[in-house]
């Protein structure tokens, strides 16, 4: 059926408004099944043994005495995964970072796996595998890793997107490079240009929830998997593929979810826990320690980052340009490329450049963290931006409404926009009470603009209408923080019902067509417009129904208010027929009432953000504490107000512990220093002030509310708006995030020393 | 390792469990119990996910041993809520939206109902530290603060 | 490993002494427990001295203040007469972890754990406390200082055990503080702690003054000299300066995740002036 999935203002009963999520109670009283709340009689505990060094070829792995112990009933090594990839490089690297093949590529990469009758035992057994390695000379840090004389982690990577090809090996793996007009011609017109340089350190996505699962391989090829995940369908694929399973007959089940923010995008150990369970004949759980956690999944890219700005006196900024090197882990991966997209995205300029580097280092294979590269390059070119205002004498905030992009402003990564919010946020903080709050001794404010994609994708959404008329829907996208109440206010909206009268769950993998995991702030976006759909082709169903009852054709039944009706005086003694009325009939009208939606979700808006922080910083220590933040930005259409809020306050918070404290530490032997939550420093409650949050709507054309991703931008801004402030309360420059203590002392001595 | 008989009370219920000498009370209430309400997070008592209530004290089950709850009272999210009735905490988590993915509620909750015990009108600094211990990844805390000062003025009887 | 909770010292200390293999004393565990989930750690006793008649208490003696190796560091806060004679050592014993973890870590755990950078160990060290040790061959009292070597490495021996620890009666005019760096707010590892506990005379001069520093060399470090550059003063701006870069130079730090060299001998000096000021005032009020 066509679906016009286009925006109509309407005015809304359901949508918009805050009503208790369905899933409340389940976790606020400890029932919610998480990812190791899950147990299947007779499984077995599995644990995997990780490289100690950081770049090392393996020699030789002999498993003979693991095998033979008391307890353990599976051990596999890379020889239990044959290379079904047939030369996908992509699926090759996931293949290769769930169990090293030839080279472990990092401190943490797993090397080996056991699955045993108990922890204990599985324990006993890991130290029981003896792994021959030859170290090899590492590189953890960006531009360490592009000199000449730097260690190559993998000799077949030639630098891709530049001519010709180069002959030798390296750790450059791709050049990419975005922008439009002449950057020269630009700058020859700048009264003033700032070049400076900026570094960003590797941080975690840090969700409270390991990774786990249970999984179940027999040896006929059918399996089950219980896992966290962001998308289920997606795990299936890749473990189907990685192990030489039939997709469908792998059933997977995703649990509730202990945060992903991108980290729980990409298959780890599950096929390693489906090879165990095959070889062991039985289930097998295996749960992450947070230790595994922060060595070998997650971090987002450690980022080193150059920006030329220049502007006339008068405040137009006439040309941009950034060089952006990223590290991807040991693998290939797009983070460059997508950090020198949105680099200078909120900006309508004439000439701008952007070129990012793609580069290999022996840290872990980098994941998705909420609005993947863009906060660091936010970050470098915000500073900029903020910097740039200043020596123009221009104030911040009207420095960047005059250079904003706008629709039909050309983006410096291609598109041309429709309608965007980047002005009306700015204009928003303009005029916020905040901007114009008085400050104390050795405080500093800060502001900074952030932008995202957001994304669309494959959806599938079923409805069915009970016999009492209250609805059921299954959704394939994870809701990763209160999605179910976002699809049953938009079912309700839809069919005229109450949000009381819906159940919204996630299907599994055998339940519902395909569907694109919840990344890229798509959940609600794609989800709903997939319910809208399936509501409109259950309300037809519907109509068809009443038509049938009341012996009218059917195009003389209309639906309103959640009725059907029948149009025309003609019909004037019939009332209308409510949900529950043509349901409690289906039996007689031609059986259950359903609508089912498999669509690809297009024309995901583009979002945008503007942050203002407070920050004050103690001149004898560095330490720095913020005090008051806002966030602005623009929702598109809020369908449950209070979980945009949360998205707001969230990726705030998860940026400023970016900006001020999170970190990896690797030692001079590769190795990470602070694998835990005591030395890797995520925010704790005393660090944070109340977030506000503002919610602006500037409708999306392309969804049938207007929806637009909300759930990455506000991770965005965060980094440069903290580094601006501390810059401002201190009267120094910070170019390294995290602007630590030390740094921020370190900074200070040397600007008082001259 | 010979494992070990432990009698003890949980949420007001006489229970009798074996353990092994060096096996956590949160490996015990998970593993043994069925009371999966707390949640391993870090295992090192960094996060609170584990928080539990033993003798009146707020712990994290992680970092006590099975084997040391012999003779205790020992209190889980499984036994906030009497009946079906949510406990006010409970019910104003949900109202305030102060969860998102829900994986650290149980131990939120449980280390809020410890302060509010004791002191029935905290300060947002209070409140602020006293949770320090509890990590939240998704929220920014903001709404989970909000919802420990619902929960306590309802609890004195200020509701509006 | 076998798991055991003796009712009495002897029992305690005999297990300890004929243990085969690695035995700890389990107090709060809040250490013993991280270090359990090691993949390395072997251990073939875990003596729970919880249940041991004392160790739970908290004694107001002749001696002073008697602190049992079971107390958690919440209920230091908890006594008023401990937290009135001695708000240094019972705010530093609160700054050990979350809320969670002050139900159960214990000051003699703290000490007994060895890390240089142990909260409650500048305090105690400044505040001249000793430690009760019992083992084999009865009990001795050795002052807190002497106790951690190195990093987690103590001077008890095979058998002996802290039973308690005894912070000294209070003269008038006395006041302590304690102040430690940490990146956060909460949940850290101190960077760099100072202790100071002085006695004033009548006229606000500075009778006797004891500074010991934390985090800045491989075990607690007693700052002598700087401390004794306080005595005859009444904190005026120079001598608090004086302090500073003597407590800089007394540090002996290291570069690592939770700092630099650089960071903790500046910071080193600036928490001892502050600390100096707060010990002032509260000596000034008593």
């Amino acid at each position: 059926m066509s679906f016009d999935a286009a925006y109509h203002e309407k005015k809304l009963n359901s949508v918009g408004t805050r009503p208790l999520r369905p899933d409340g109670v389940d976790k606020v009283t400890g029932k919610a099944r998480y990812g190791a709340d899950f147990n299947v009689p007779g499984q077995l505990v599995a644990r995997v043994l990780r490289s100690p060094h950081a770049h090392a070829r393996i020699v030789n792995i002999d498993t003979s005495r693991a095998e033979a112990a008391k307890g353990v009933k599976a051990v596999v090594t890379a020889a239990d995964f044959p290379d079904l990839t047939n030369g996908n490089a992509e699926m090759y690297a996931i293949l290769d970072n769930c169990m090293a093949r030839n080279k472990v590529m990092y401190d943490g990469h797993a090397v080996a796996a056991v699955a045993a009758i108990d922890a204990k035992s599985a324990r006993d057994a890991l130290r029981l595998i003896k792994v021959e390695y030859e170290v090899l000379p590492h590189v953890v840090d960006v531009d360490a890793a592009m000199l000449p004389d730097a260690p190559v982690l993998n000799d077949s990577v030639f630098t891709g997107g530049v001519e010709p090809t180069p002959t030798t090996p390296s750790n450059v793996c791709n050049r990419a490079e975005f922008g439009h007009g002449d950057v020269e011609a630009g700058f020859a017109k700048a009264d003033v240009i700032i070049e400076r340089s900026y570094k960003t350190e590797q941080t975690h996505q840090g969700y409270i929830e390991p990774h786990a699962c249970v999984a179940t391989c027999n040896k006929d090829g059918t399996a089950e998997l219980w896992v966290c995940t962001q998308g289920h369908f997606v795990f299936r694929q890749n473990c189907a593929d990685l192990l030489g399973l039939d997709a469908s007959k792998l059933r997977v089940t995703s649990s509730e979810i202990g945060g992903g923010f991108g980290g729980k995008t990409h298959v780890w150990t599950e096929p390693v826990a489906l090879a165990l369970s095959r070889k062991a004949g039985r289930s097998v759980k295996l749960v992450m320690a947070r230790e595994e956690v922060f060595r070998a999944s997650g971090p987002t890219s450690a980022t080193s980052i150059d920006v030329k700005l220049g502007a006339t006196k008068d405040g137009k900024i006439t040309a941009g340009l950034a060089t952006l090197r990223y590290t991807g882990g040991p693998y290939p991966g797009m983070w460059a490329e997508l950090g020198a997209m949105t680099s200078f995205a909120c900006y309508d300029l004439e000439n701008v450049k952007t070129v990012g580097f793609e580069v290999l280092v022996n840290r872990p294979k980098v994941a998705a963290y909420r609005a993947p590269s863009a906060p660091m390059a936010a970050f470098a070119v915000e500073s900029a931006v903020d910097e740039l205002a200043h020596k123009i004498g221009m104030d911040a905030v009207d420095f960047r409404i005059k250079n904003a992009a706008q629709e039909g402003s050309k983006s410096s990564y291609g598109p041309v926009y429709g309608p965007i919010g980047i002005g009306p946020t700015l204009d928003a903080a303009k005029t916020h009470a905040h901007m114009s709050a008085p400050l104390g001794p050795n405080q500093g404010r800060g502001m900074a603009c952030g932008f995202w994609f957001n994304f669309g994708g494959q959806t599938s959404s079923n409805m069915n209408i009970g016999m009492d008329g209250t609805v059921s829907i299954s959704v394939g996208t994870i809701d990763v923080g209160g999605s179910r109440a976002s699809m049953a206010l938009i079912a309700a909206e839809e069919l005229g019902i109450s949000y009381d009268d819906i159940k919204v769950v996630i299907g599994d993998t055998n339940t519902l067509g395909y569907n694109d995991m919840t990344d890229g702030s798509r959940g609600t976006f794609s989800s709903s417009m997939a319910t809208v759909s399936a509501a409109r082709n259950a309300i037809e169903v519907m109509r068809k129904r009443a038509a049938i009852t009341w012996d009218i054709p059917e195009e003389d039944v209309y639906w309103e208010d959640g009725h059907a009706k029948a149009a025309g005086s003609k019909y004037g003694n019939l009332s209308p027929l409510s949900v529950a009325e043509i349901a409690a009939e289906s039996g007689n009208t031609g059986g259950p009432i359903a609508g089912h939606s498999e669509l690809i979700a297009d024309g995901a808006g583009v979002s945008f953000a503007t942050h203002i922080c407070d920050v004050e910083v103690d001149p004898e220590t560095g330490s720095t504490s913020v005090i008051r933040y806002t966030v602005i930005q623009d929702a598109g259409k809020a369908v449950h107000p209070d979980y945009v809020e949360g998205q707001y306050q969230g990726g705030a918070a998860q940026g400023i512990g970016w900006a001020l404290n999170e970190e990896y530490i690797y030692g001079e032997d590769g190795r990470l220093q602070n694998a835990g939550f005591l030395d890797y420093r995520v925010p704790v409650c005393s660090d944070l002030p109340m977030i506000d949050t503002q919610i602006l709507e500037i409708p999306n054309p392309n969804h049938p509310y207007g929806v637009r991703g909300v759930g990455e931008t506000s991770i965005v801004p965060p980094l440069a708006a903290i580094a601006n402030a501390v810059s401002n309360a201190v009267g120094v420059r910070m170019s390294h995030v995290p602007v630590s203590p030390p740094r921020i002392l370190a900074a200070l001595k040397a600007e008082a020393n001259g | 390792m010979a494992s070990i008989a432990v009698s003890t009370t949980i949420n007001g219920d006489e229970v009798d469990f074996i353990c092994q000498p060096d096996e956590s009370l949160l490996d015990v209430l998970r593993n043994r119990l069925g009371l999966m309400g707390a949640k391993e997070g870090c295992g090192t008592g960094d996060c609170g996910a584990c928080s539990t209530m033993v003798d009146g004290r707020l712990v994290c089950s992680c970092l006590v041993l099975g084997a040391e709850v012999e003779g205790t009272k020992v209190e889980t999210i499984e036994g906030m809520a009497e009946g079906g009735d949510l406990h006010p905490l409970q019910q104003k988590f949900i109202e305030n939206a102060a969860l998102q993915c829900g994986i650290c509620t149980p131990g939120f909750l449980i280390a809020a109902k410890a302060l509010l015990d004791q002191n029935p009108n905290p300060t947002e600094t209070e409140i602020r530290f006293w949770l320090a211990g509890n990590l939240c990844r998704c929220t920014g805390y903001d709404k989970i603060v909000r919802a420990v000062q619902d929960a306590a003025a309802e609890m004195r009887g200020e509701t509006a | 490993m076998r798991y055991e909770r003796p009712e009495t010292i002897d029992q305690a200390t005999s297990l300890l002494a004929g243990a085969k293999g690695k035995a700890f004393v389990l107090a709060g565990g809040t250490d013993l427990l991280v270090r359990m989930k090691g993949d390395d750690f072997e251990a073939g006793l875990v003596v729970d001295i919880k249940s041991i008649s004392g160790m739970r208490d908290i004694a107001e003696t002749d001696e002073g203040f008697v602190i049992g190796a079971g107390v958690p560091c919440a209920a230091l806060n908890e006594h008023a007469a401990l937290h009135a004679a001695w708000p240094g050592v019972v705010e530093a014993a609160n700054l050990i972890g979350s809320t969670q973890i002050q139900g159960r870590c214990t000051v003699s755990g703290n000490l007994c754990n060895a890390s240089p950078a142990a909260d409650s160990v500048p305090a105690m060290v400044a505040a001249g406390a000793q430690a009760k040790v019992s083992g084999p061959k009865g009990t001795r009292m050795v002052p807190v200082v002497d106790i951690p070597l190195a990093p987690g490495k103590t001077s008890l021996e095979k058998g002996e055990m802290i039973e308690a620890i005894v912070l000294p009666k209070r003269p008038a005019r006395a006041g302590d503080a304690y102040l430690r760096f940490i990146p956060r707010t909460e949940m850290d590892i101190a960077v760099v702690g100072v202790g100071v506990n002085l006695t004033l005379g009548s006229d606000g001069t500075v009778e006797t003054a004891h500074v010991a520093l934390g985090a800045v060399g491989p075990k607690v470090v007693v700052a002598e000299a700087a401390a004794k550059t306080l005595v005859g003063t009444k904190l005026e701006d120079t001598a608090l300066a004086t302090l500073a870069a003597a407590c800089s130079a007394a540090s002996s730090p290291i570069d690592d995740k939770r700092g630099t060299v650089a960071f903790r001998k500046d910071v080193a000096g600036v928490l001892a002036r502050r600390a100096a000021r707060i010990a002032y005032d509260r000596a000034g009020e008593k």
